[in-house]
């Protein structure tokens, strides 16, 4: 790898300003970061270590009903925290599906949240991609591109985003606290990840030397416990990343949906939130029908970006079925094949 | 050295009777959890620098520019090895002059011929700076179309396909037998190029001291390698030393040295200082050898009571555009099953990838899955169950040959596996079972075969006054327990308990243990053992019945027996002597003889010799997701004297688990217009993790050999894939209708509409 300056902050502020200057890059556990850096796919400058920042390692689930996770906490540790796993079982079942035990006991919360695509291309550097140099063009396009993205994609770039935490915190509406050089200020995660455009290089809506310092879901969240669930196609049990994801949650009452959340994951540059199938499904009473109508309108605006058009029907299968598990209610536990279908409960695909 | 070795047994060792035969756990166990175990990148000598590989971005031109001084002026790159500027060799390494021997790409020129090739080679005082070295070269290229699909270039037949093995070969007459056959399965399957990926990679260290070279390097053929070095670099094969003691996984990709092992010679040669070359894993998936892809076309007759009246197996494959490796994937074709026709041919193109070479199973695992699966759709098309269609062609004898089998235990493989696995409750027709969870649910049966073979081995084995003993050979532990089971009959060989043994292996100085290959390491270097043990006994045993103040003085034509560490009377166990006496007595602190293990070319001209077995597999499909999961998997095999069975078993079920990833995970995934392998990577390459064989079994059955040798050994290393693939690929099928010709099977293959 390139040479490069190594900076070890003792504060935010500190980090802030030595991450300021271009080429700088935050280096949290490395688990993306160092991989991209020995293949030059990343070449920075410097790298400003948050590994040893105080106070960013806490889960504090505060009185207003809220979590605020640090964003130097570990997946592992986010995911075996009792209180947060009862209060957010889709997510901890998310976070469990994803990656290895080893990547998941050193990836941070702020680093998963900013993990890149793993399109081959982008991945190969004698190949052209516009995420890796502006204007080189698209190699995936015309590639191989079976695992490429259906919804969001540009001519540009047809890469996905890999996260599987990001699906369901996205669908519950978790929002992020960024530390900048103009001050503190908060963004929906939504937000944060952009849809490549005419621009796939530039990934998210952070700044030059914005610092995600926490991650925060709202007490409204909790109440989605009893009925939220993430599923994950994927071609081995552990370790890869998701074909097409789905994380789907109610409120139940009196026999139907109050509200309804449902975001993809494997489908598009960004975790892709459904918020018209959401609306389908809202005030319905739950059953296949309006879930088949939901999984429509989640992949009404999809379309193939290459040898990938099974994505969507596949996409529209992992809908309902997600809708289906959530509607059956969270098991009480976290399942031994965390977001896999062989992971639900007996009856549960009756039918089908 | 061997000798820094320390074997211990991590459990204890209660012994019943000989040490062939027992479980033993290996005894390098605990130096390989303990991390003690020293592979070859560990070692570190005084003065070492390191060499990173540049390699080619594309699949075919050449090498128009390198910037040799931007690698130069990066702090701490100290060479910059490039065609034109590297050490002579004394032999071109085109050249070939035996059938084991292999073009190499040691920088001769500036063309390329496959992606990932070696360009040039950067040597730096630090790892991170000669990577960043081989960065900053920045090849510019001249560059050809890439040719890397079967349909690529144009067709031929290859002169020959495996080791010497005839394209075409043909016993009766093959479609006349289709043309009247009552019923006719044709079908084409594909099988996707696949790569080694043990989980050490390629790496050697290399120290010249003037024309004497030590190296520490995995290798499956220590004296092939020396011999192979010593003539590129016209020493003379006793000037190089070669330590191999333990491999993390060969596969068939260390059983010749490879092209970037040689640079690392080449570089410490060039720099005049030791020299640490260690492959990336991307750099693995081009010069080191790879199971190139097939297209089989089978077509069967058969006759209105299920018997097969023809087989054809036709084999597309391909070779690099430089040299001949066509993998001999319808050999399975000749043996396993009665038929009066039986054809095999071949057809080839030429690709702009590195050599394919032997990878586990070569020929016969992507042969087993075409040919099982086709098996199975013929039983279907019968109407038959499976198995009962596999007896009725059952065959005594070798199909395409007529010889007899020197020994063949598949019937009790079937049906011992069948029983463990509950098959007679499987309904014929597909989707027909369902778990309590509503998961489709099929069971599917692959029938495994392996040929017995054997190379040519030498032991030599001492016994010392002492009492104690030892055997010398340069044996190979792969991971599949050489340490142990070759241990095991060296101690019965010498008559000793495991204790007394001092075993050597692993180094190229040692006696020539042949080639961990072909599943036939144990047998030939078993073979070796034993009788370089009978010898050293026969020894010590004349030297006793010759002295009369021996208890054995005169035992004649009754002879003695080893056990324990003593000479028995064999017609009169009352009188014995224990070695160390025997030898203090003649004045000798010891003794040795050698011996040697090859195959027996009367037993060979007079048997078909095979190891043979029967899986059985379980998969449940979710029916809307179509995501599968192979839930079971019971596999019986009939491999002759399994020397220990804790190993045997962990060989099997390493196959097994290979079977499954044939049929549902493994694949390079190559950019047609580049030729580069996209998933050249641990993440993505995918092969099964723990989850996805949740539940595997290997039963071995009583066999007893009298032909392959005289241990009875036919080996295990590669027999577990095959049938496993087809198991599962069946299974699949019964599960949900769908026949996926295609491997590996993938979610949207089983994806119907709606």
């Amino acid at each position: 790898m390139n040479l490069f300056d190594y900076v070890r902050p003792a504060s935010v502020a500190e980090a802030i300003a030595a991450a300021s200057e271009p080429g700088a890059a935050y280096l949290a556990a490395g688990t993306n970061l160092l991989d991209l850096m020995k293949g030059g796919m990343s070449r920075p400058m410097r790298l400003v270590d948050l590994s040893r920042l105080p106070g960013l390692d806490r889960i504090d689930h505060l009185p207003d009903g809220s979590v605020r996770i640090g964003a130097l906490v570990r997946n592992a540790d986010l995911a075996h925290d009792a209180a947060f796993a009862r209060s957010y079982p889709a997510i901890a079942e998310a976070l469990l599906s994803g990656a290895s035990p080893q990547l998941r006991n050193a990836a941070t919360v702020g680093g998963n949240l900013l993990q890149r695509t793993r399109c081959a291309y982008f991945y190969d550097v004698a190949s052209a991609c516009n995420k890796r140099q502006p204007g080189a063009g698209c190699d995936a396009r015309g590639g191989e591109n079976r695992l490429h993205a259906v919804l969001g994609w540009s001519e540009a770039c047809i890469a996905t985003h890999p996260s599987d935490f990001c699906v369901p915190l996205v669908a519950l509406d978790a929002v992020v606290e960024i530390e900048g050089s103009s001050g503190r200020r908060e963004m929906a995660l939504e937000a944060l990840h952009r849809l490549p455009g005419d621009t796939p290089h530039r990934e998210s809506a952070l700044a030059p030397g914005d610092l995600i310092v926490a991650l925060r879901l709202p007490s409204e969240a909790r109440a989605f416990a009893p009925h939220a669930r993430y599923l994950k196609l994927r071609e081995r049990t552990s370790y890869a990343f998701a074909l097409v994801s789905a994380a789907a949650a109610f409120h139940i009452e009196d026999g139907a949906i109050g509200a309804a959340r449902l975001a993809l994951g494997g489908v598009a540059a960004k975790p892709w939130r459904a918020r018209a199938a959401e609306a389908v499904l809202a005030g319905a009473r739950p059953g296949d029908e309006v879930f088949r109508r939901a999984a429509e309108a989640a992949l009404a605006d999809a379309r193939p970006s290459g040898d990938n058009a099974f994505k969507i029907e596949l996409a529209r299968r992992v809908v309902r079925r997600a809708l289906a598990l959530a509607a059956a209610g969270t098991p009480a536990r976290v399942p031994a094949l965390p977001a896999s279908p062989f992971s639900s409960a007996p009856g549960a695909i009756h039918g089908v | 050295m061997a000798s820094e070795i320390r074997l211990v047994p991590s459990s204890g060792h209660v012994r019943h009777g000989s040490n062939i035969g027992q479980p033993l756990t290996r005894r390098d166990g605990i130096l390989k959890v303990t991390g003690a175990a020293r592979y070859a990148a560990d070692n570190s000598p005084a003065g070492l620098l390191y060499a990173v590989l540049a390699v080619s971005s594309i699949a075919r031109g050449r090498v128009t520019f390198l910037d040799v001084p931007a690698a130069k002026r990066h702090p701490s790159v100290v060479e910059v090895m490039t065609p034109a500027h590297k050490p002579p060799l004394a032999q071109d390494p085109d050249a070939k002059t035996n059938p084991f021997m292999f073009r190499l790409d040691l920088l001769q020129s500036d063309q390329v011929r496959y992606a990932h090739q070696p360009i040039a080679v950067v040597i730096a005082e630090t790892l991170e700076a000669a990577t960043e070295g081989a960065a900053l070269l920045a090849p510019h290229y001249e560059t050809l179309p890439a040719r890397v699909g079967l349909d690529d270039g144009e067709s031929f037949v290859p002169p020959a396909v495996g080791v010497g093995s005839p394209a075409v070969e043909a016993h009766g007459r093959v479609e006349p037998a289709l043309a009247r056959a009552s019923r006719r399965i044709e079908a084409t399957y594909e099988t996707p190029a696949q790569y080694h990926n043990p989980m050490e990679p390629h790496a050697i260290v290399a120290v010249w001291e003037g024309d004497t070279l030590s190296i520490d390097t995995p290798s499956q053929g220590l004296i092939m390698a020396r011999d192979r070095i010593a003539g590129l670099f016209g020493i003379a094969p006793a000037k190089i030393h070669i330590r191999s003691p333990f491999l993390g996984g060969g596969f068939g990709s260390k059983g010749l040295i490879s092209g970037p092992q040689i640079l690392g010679i080449m570089a410490a040669r060039l720099v005049g200082r030791p020299v640490k070359l260690v492959l990336r894993r991307e750099q693995m998936y081009g010069p080191v050898g790879h199971r190139a892809p097939t297209r089989q076309t089978l077509r069967l007759g058969l006759d209105g009571a299920g018997k097969l009246t023809a087989i054809d197996h036709h084999v597309k494959t391909a070779s690099s555009s430089f040299d001949d490796f066509f993998e001999p994937a319808a050999g399975v074709s000749h043996t396993l099953y009665a038929s009066p026709a039986i054809a095999t041919s071949y057809d080839a193109v030429r690709l702009d990838t590195g050599t394919p070479l032997f990878m586990r199973a070569p020929g016969e695992a992507p042969g087993s899955i075409a040919l099982e699966s086709a098996i199975d759709e013929a039983a279907a098309a019968c109407g038959m169950d499976p198995l009962a269609f596999r007896l009725k062609n059952y065959t005594e004898t070798e199909p395409m040959s007529g010889k007899p089998f020197s020994s063949k235990a598949l019937r009790e493989c079937y049906a011992q596996g069948a029983e463990r696995f509950g098959w007679s409750r499987r309904p014929r027709a597909p989707r027909q079972m369902r778990d309590e969870r509503g998961f489709l649910v099929g069971w599917g049966l692959g029938t495994a075969t392996f040929p017995a073979l054997m190379f040519e081995a030498e032991a030599r084995a001492v016994l010392r006054s002492d009492g104690s003993g030892a055997m010398e050979i340069g044996a190979h532990d792969m991971g599949q327990g050489a340490w142990t089971a070759l241990a095991q009959i060296a101690a019965d060989g010498l008559g000793l308990e495991l204790e007394r043994v001092e075993f050597r292996s692993g180094t190229s100085d040692l006696p020539d243990g042949g080639i961990a290959g072909g599943s036939a390491h144990t047998a030939t270097a078993g073979m070796a053992i034993h009788n370089a043990g009978a010898a050293v006994i026969a020894k010590l045993a004349a030297l006793a019945m010759g002295d009369e103040r021996s208890p054995l003085f005169g035992a004649g034509n009754a002879g003695v027996v080893a056990r324990g560490g003593r000479l028995f009377r064999r017609d009169d166990e009352e009188r014995s002597e224990s070695y160390a006496d025997i030898l203090v007595r003649a004045g000798l602190g010891e003794i040795d003889a050698r011996g040697k293990g090859a195959t027996d070319p009367a037993a060979q001209s007079a048997y078909a010799m095979h190891a043979h077995g029967a899986v059985f597999a379980e998969v449940k499909i979710d029916p809307d997701l179509c995501q599968m999961r192979v839930t079971r998997v019971v596999g019986a095999f009939a491999a002759g004297r399994i020397i220990n069975p804790q190993l045997v078993r962990s060989q099997l079920l390493g196959g097994m688990v290979w079977g499954v990833s044939f049929a549902l995970q493994e694949q390079a995934v190559i950019d047609a217009r580049s030729g580069r392998t996209l998933n050249a990577n641990l993440a993505e390459y995918h092969v099964p993790v723990n989850a996805d064989v949740p539940s595997l079994e290997a039963l071995t059955v009583e066999e007893h050999d009298p032909h392959v040798n005289a241990l009875g050994i036919k080996g295990v290393g590669e027999i577990g894939i095959t049938g496993s693939a087809a198991a599962v690929a069946n299974a699949v099928w019964h599960a949900t209708g769908i026949r996926v010709r295609r491997f590996p099977i993938r979610i949207e293959d089983l994806m119907i509409a709606d």
